[in-house]
């Protein structure tokens, strides 16, 4: 077994340099964020869940569509440890993660995790929502550990 | 039931230009580079420039990631007197081999009489494909992932090898042996560009880019450019060689795997996958072959951790079981032999992309071609059949089986 690293803190990277674009099937994810709501684009008609919003139902093709409000809370099914800020090549440690959202099975959204030391973020790990504004206005939705180093 | 098309074409010409390192290659331009891939290809066939009548690309006709091929500029540039046949897989590298199919479809209702496939790439300092996920801009679907930092291949690839880390308890030794199983295949390879012979005190080293890969998990960046020629088997019969004929061929995938890792939303298993089961379910049953019936291995080597989930999906071995497949020094190549080691099958044998050159999959037609040849640098004793794979990236992937004439 390779050693265990030690990067540190996990941190958020900065909003300032993160830009998004929505269109109309994906608007409505983007405009709950702004209001702190975490949503997932769900099926109106079999219940479904996907994400990123796309316009028809993989499962039955139906395009109505829910936004329901999510708990928030999310569980880390992957993740990489980075240590290089992607806009400049600075050291700055932080961790992508992929999460399962709660209340959306199906769904996941692809985020930071802050609140840990990067080499204690794992699979299986139970994370919460925390709003970051980034460029034009937007908020993304990134993840806080719960519980830090568990 | 077999396939329609089986051994009713084949690669006659194989084509290449130098290999340069990333950004190495200025001032040549990349229609430059892809004319003498092309002009190469066409003398190792024993035919004209003026005989080319089809072009079957993939990667959308990509050249690199950020530039395209446009046939009509190839003809103006080379002469080609007409063409019968100008089509693309879509997608990127994922489609490398089944372009041997798309041109196989094409000669068989016959509209062309010899097909070019082509890759050139050429990475300008604007042009770097290590950053290409995080450098475009911002549009609606990758606004899913770029705010996350997952910028380059490789932040992506290793999210996908940390869960199969988690599932089956695979570990980094395994990478590192991929790496140097491979490397261990170029010292004898004028034209490869990292010759030396790795350690594993080398291997855990080399620096962490994106935990749990190292920078020598990643591939090379080169600059150059591959062509080969395929034909159908009558034609293939006068050429110069001995015709590799293209005994199966498939593309595509399913629906979990779908975008990969520009999606993430892989169920399991697929998520920690190479998404190759698909097409690897196809060549077997158009061919009646397994596993065990191939005598070599090109296996698109972009990070290495796909080498070992490619090896569970054609069944080299079973799902879970790379990890201890790998370790078990079954990737390597035993030259006194000329065949495999301890009962495993030889993994790119030319060094693959991470070790001889990256032009995104070609080079790995190529080395199959030279196998069933016969006339490899590192030739596999009595190789009758090659497998080569494309990918693993969003669909299509793809596979091909290349036999011995
Ligand atoms: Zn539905």
């Amino acid at each position: 077994m390779a050693d265990v690293t030690h990067y540190g803190p996990a941190r958020l990277l900065p909003g300032d340099q993160i830009a998004i674009t929505t269109n109309p099937d994906t608007e409505p994810f983007w405009q709950a964020a702004k209001e702190g709501r975490l949503t997932a684009c769900q099926c109106a008609q079999c219940g479904a869940f996907r994400m990123p919003p796309t316009p028809y139902c993989p499962e039955c093709q139906s395009r109505e569509k829910n936004w329901p409000t999510l708990p928030g809370t999310a569980t880390v099914f992957s993740f990489a440890i980075c240590n290089k800020n992607p806009k400049n090549g600075e050291d700055y440690v932080y961790v992508p993660v992929v999460v399962d959202l709660d209340g959306a099975p199906g769904a996941r959204l692809n985020a930071n995790v802050t609140g840990c030391d990067a080499e204690d973020v794992h699979i299986g790990m139970k994370v919460a929502v925390e709003w970051t504004p980034i460029q034009d206005g937007w908020v993304l939705p990134n993840f806080r550990a719960m519980t830090a180093g568990a | 039931m077999a396939w329609a098309n089986q051994d009713k074409t084949a690669i006659v010409g194989v084509g290449a230009t130098d290999y340069y390192v990333r950004g190495k290659s200025w001032p040549r331009t990349i229609n430059d580079m892809a004319g003498e891939a092309i002009l190469n290809a066409c003398a190792d066939a024993g035919i004209s420039i003026t005989d080319i009548d089809g072009i079957a690309y993939y990667s959308g006709a990509g050249a690199g990631y950020l530039d395209k091929f446009d046939t009509a500029s190839l003809m103006e540039t080379l002469g080609m007197p007409h063409v019968s046949f100008s089509a693309s897989l879509t997608s990127g590298g994922g489609g490398c081999p089944g372009a041997i199919g798309l041109a196989t479809a094409g000669l068989m209702n016959e509209d062309a009489k010899y097909m070019v496939t082509l890759m050139a790439l050429q990475q300008l300092p604007q042009h770097r494909l290590g950053v290409v996920f995080g450098a475009s801009a911002p549009n609606p679907e990758n606004s899913f992932l770029q705010p996350s930092g997952l910028v380059g291949p490789g932040h992506l690839m290793s999210v996908l090898a940390r869960r199969h880390m988690h599932l089956y308890g695979t570990t980094q030794d395994a990478f590192g042996e991929v790496v140097m199983a491979t490397r261990a295949n170029t010292h004898n390879r004028p034209k490869a560009v990292r010759k030396a012979p790795l350690s594993k005190e080398e291997y855990d080293a080399s620096v962490m880019l994106a935990d749990p890969l190292r920078r020598l998990d990643f591939c090379l960046e080169t600059d150059g450019a591959v062509a080969v020629i395929t034909t159908t088997m009558d034609r293939a019969k006068d050429c110069r060689h001995k015709p590799a004929v293209v005994h199966a061929c498939a593309h595509g995938g399913t629906r979990e795997w779908g975008r990969a890792f520009a999606w993430m939303g892989m169920p399991d298993p697929h998520f920690a996958s190479s998404g190759h089961k698909f097409t690897a379910d196809r060549v077997w049953a158009q061919s009646g072959l397994s596993a065990r019936d191939m005598d070599v291995a090109l296996i698109y080597d972009h990070f290495s951790p796909r080498v070992l989930m490619q090896h569970e999906h054609y069944g080299i071995c079973e799902k879970g079981e790379g990890n201890d497949y790998v370790l078990s020094g079954k990737l390597r190549y035993d030259p006194a032999t000329g065949g495999g080691v301890n009962g495993g099958t030889p993994v790119n044998t030319h060094g693959g992309n991470l070790n001889e050159a990256y032009i995104i999959g070609m080079t790995h037609i190529v080395e199959g071609v030279e196998q069933v040849r016969g006339t490899a640098i590192n030739q596999v004793r009595d190789a009758e059949f090659a497998l080569v794979s494309g990918g693993p990236a969003s669909l299509p992937v793809s596979s091909l089986i290349l036999r011995s004439a």
